[in-house]
């Protein structure tokens, strides 16, 4: 990883969904963090919430919109133009086709019109990537929990680009669960962050959700049960407010719990030392908590992304694809997408 | 002057370069295959006419109306080379590139494209006597029934919208229009040809101001309008 080329900053691209993201990176592979130079993001939340959820082609159209200002700014904020750029890296997918193009569209050409090399960049290992990004960089081997809106897995990190998914789930993903059940509850779209913050007025005890799957061997897992335990608890209640409020902690307690089982499964299995998380519900508090407690209490080390990179971020599509252009990796001119795409399948990055 | 000119937003990609005089173009019928396509042909057209990237002044594109994903893919496109060379995008009607593929000076030219979903793209334009193209209307999505046109002593139809309706078509324009051709897309070497005149006019934009045209601006029902609020 000694291309001298990525002495020099990428630009890194993020549309997948209903965030723009946009980051400038330096390769530094002592502390990747030091070589961030700048990031800049717009979130779409308040233009789906009319519509009760993500519209692709409304997220499209707002992509294309957003994504050259924020370009700017990100330079700006750098003290860059964009000749001195030495790749761009974007996402490539999984994530919505149109939304997916244009970010790809825009970076390809980017690259194209500057002669410099660019490369797709898989989602998901941005997010678990996310946490080198950090003071204190995780090294692999590790165990990365990723948890979003779209995603719960369990992955074993072997090395960068080394990736075997242990467990996924069979139904909803672990930040879906959230907001669906945040819509049971009457909570207004987005629901997560808001059922998450209710819970912090539940009342321990007053109501327990079971833990799916963690009966069984395995560590994949199942959360669309769980909505439907809190539509009956709540049906049948006396729909106070703080039974709402204890409903929420209980259901947030049984997600927490239930990830927590699995992950410490997940580091047995593997023997690993390290557990990282990532995705949009990492930034859960009960859920930060409760994993730095286990890793005391069983001596695991645990490494978090700041808030801000645990959500969809420019920042971790920079570092992925700074790794990969520094590894000699980069893509053709053709402006190709892959809203599905298997994360065990990537080459490895060195 | 160089300007290089995009257009994928209908079944046809291409990519033209004006290179002082002189224009070049590529361009293939392609459906879904546009994003591979575009910055190879790019490559051709540069290398052939021996025009580095940094020599281009301008970046001008097919804005739409077409299908929403090559509307898409043409402006980012535009928009990303635009950036980076720091050069002005210059958005050109998608209608009005079609419109050029008129083959007659002497009739008001109906250019339509079939937007699905029971509708078409349209708009109407003339060849004035200086060769340019002036509108006679303006462009619209609307049900082909549906289509207002202007008064016209003669016509010819362009674009994918005739395959689609010629039956209704032809009510609409109440005579048997002098030409028609329901197998022609906008082309780049057309947009390229506007471009030049909107670019020498002063009206290039910087690249986050070139936008698509969708003209369906109504892509979906809201809570309240499905009444779940």
């Amino acid at each position: 990883m000694d291309n001298q080329q990525f002495s020099k900053p990428v630009l890194g691209i993020e549309t997948s969904c209903d965030e723009t993201g946009v980051a400038l990176l330096r390769w530094e592979p002592a502390a990747p963090g030091r070589g961030l130079l700048a990031h800049t993001l717009y979130s779409q939340i308040k233009l789906h919430a009319d519509y009760g959820g993500v519209v692709p082609e409304l997220a499209s159209r707002d992509h294309v919109r957003k994504l050259l200002p924020l370009v700017r700014e990100a330079l700006a904020e750098a003290g860059l133009t964009p000749a001195d750029l030495g790749g761009v890296a974007y996402t490539a997918g999984p994530g919505l086709v149109g939304a997916l193009l244009v970010g790809a569209a825009a970076a390809r050409a980017m690259a194209w019109a500057l002669g410099v090399p660019a490369i797709g960049v898989h989602h998901m290992e941005g997010h678990l990537l996310a946490p080198l990004l950090e003071d204190d960089p995780p090294a692999p081997p590790f165990v990365a929990l990723l948890v979003s809106g779209g995603h719960s897995m369990l992955v074993e990190v072997a090395a960068i680009g080394d990736y075997r998914i242990l467990g996924d789930t069979l139904d909803d993903a672990a930040g879906e669960a959230f907001d669906k059940t945040a819509k049971l509850l009457g909570l207004p779209y987005p629901g997560g962050p808001a059922l998450a913050a209710l819970a912090g007025q539940g009342r321990h005890g007053a109501f327990r959700f079971a833990r799916p799957m963690t009966d069984r061997p395995g560590l994949d897992f199942s959360f669309s049960g769980l909505k439907t335990q809190v539509l009956l608890a709540w049906q049948q209640s006396d729909r106070r407010e703080q039974t709402r409020a204890d409903i929420a902690l209980a259901f947030e307690e049984a997600v927490v719990d239930t990830l927590l089982i699995k992950c410490r499964r997940a580091l047995a299995t593997t023997g690993a030392r390290r557990l990282v998380i990532a995705g949009g519900v990492g930034a859960n508090r009960r859920l930060r908590e409760e994993l730095a407690k286990a890793g005391q209490q069983d001596g695991f080390s645990t490494y978090f992304p700041r808030l801000a990179f645990c959500t969809d971020n420019g920042a971790m599509i920079a570092l992925a694809g700074a790794i990969r252009l520094a590894a000699g990796q980069h893509q053709g001119e053709a402006v190709q997408v892959f809203p599905r795409w298997d994360l065990e399948t990537l080459p490895p990055a060195d | 002057m160089n300007l290089l000119a995009i257009e994928t937003s209908t079944e046809a990609c291409s990519v033209a370069l004006v290179h002082g005089e002189e224009v070049i173009a590529r361009s293939e019928l392609a459906p879904r295959r546009h994003a591979e396509l575009v910055l190879p042909m790019a490559d051709a057209l540069l290398a052939e006419a021996g025009v580095g990237r940094h020599a281009l002044d301008a970046i001008a594109v097919g804005r739409g109306p077409g299908a929403f994903t090559g509307v898409r893919l043409g402006v980012a496109l535009a928009q990303g080379m635009a950036l980076a060379l720091d050069v002005p995008v210059v958005p050109v009607s998608s209608l009005a590139a079609l419109a050029l593929e008129a083959p007659r000076e002497d009739a008001a030219i109906l250019a339509v494209i079939d937007a699905r979903m029971g509708e078409v793209y349209a708009a109407c334009y003339r060849r004035g006597d200086d060769g340019t193209l002036q509108p006679l209307d303006t462009e619209r999505v609307c049900a082909p029934e549906a289509l207002v046109l202007p008064a016209a002593e003669a016509w010819q139809v362009v674009g994918s919208g005739w395959a689609a309706y010629a039956e209704i078509l032809r009510e609409r324009l109440g005579v048997e229009p002098l030409a028609a051709d329901g197998a022609c897309y906008p082309q780049a070497r057309h947009v390229a040809e506007l471009a030049v005149r909107e670019f020498r006019a002063g009206r290039a934009l910087p690249p986050e101001q070139a936008l698509p045209v969708y003209l369906r601006d109504k892509v979906a029902l809201t809570l309240v309008e499905r009444g779940k609020a």
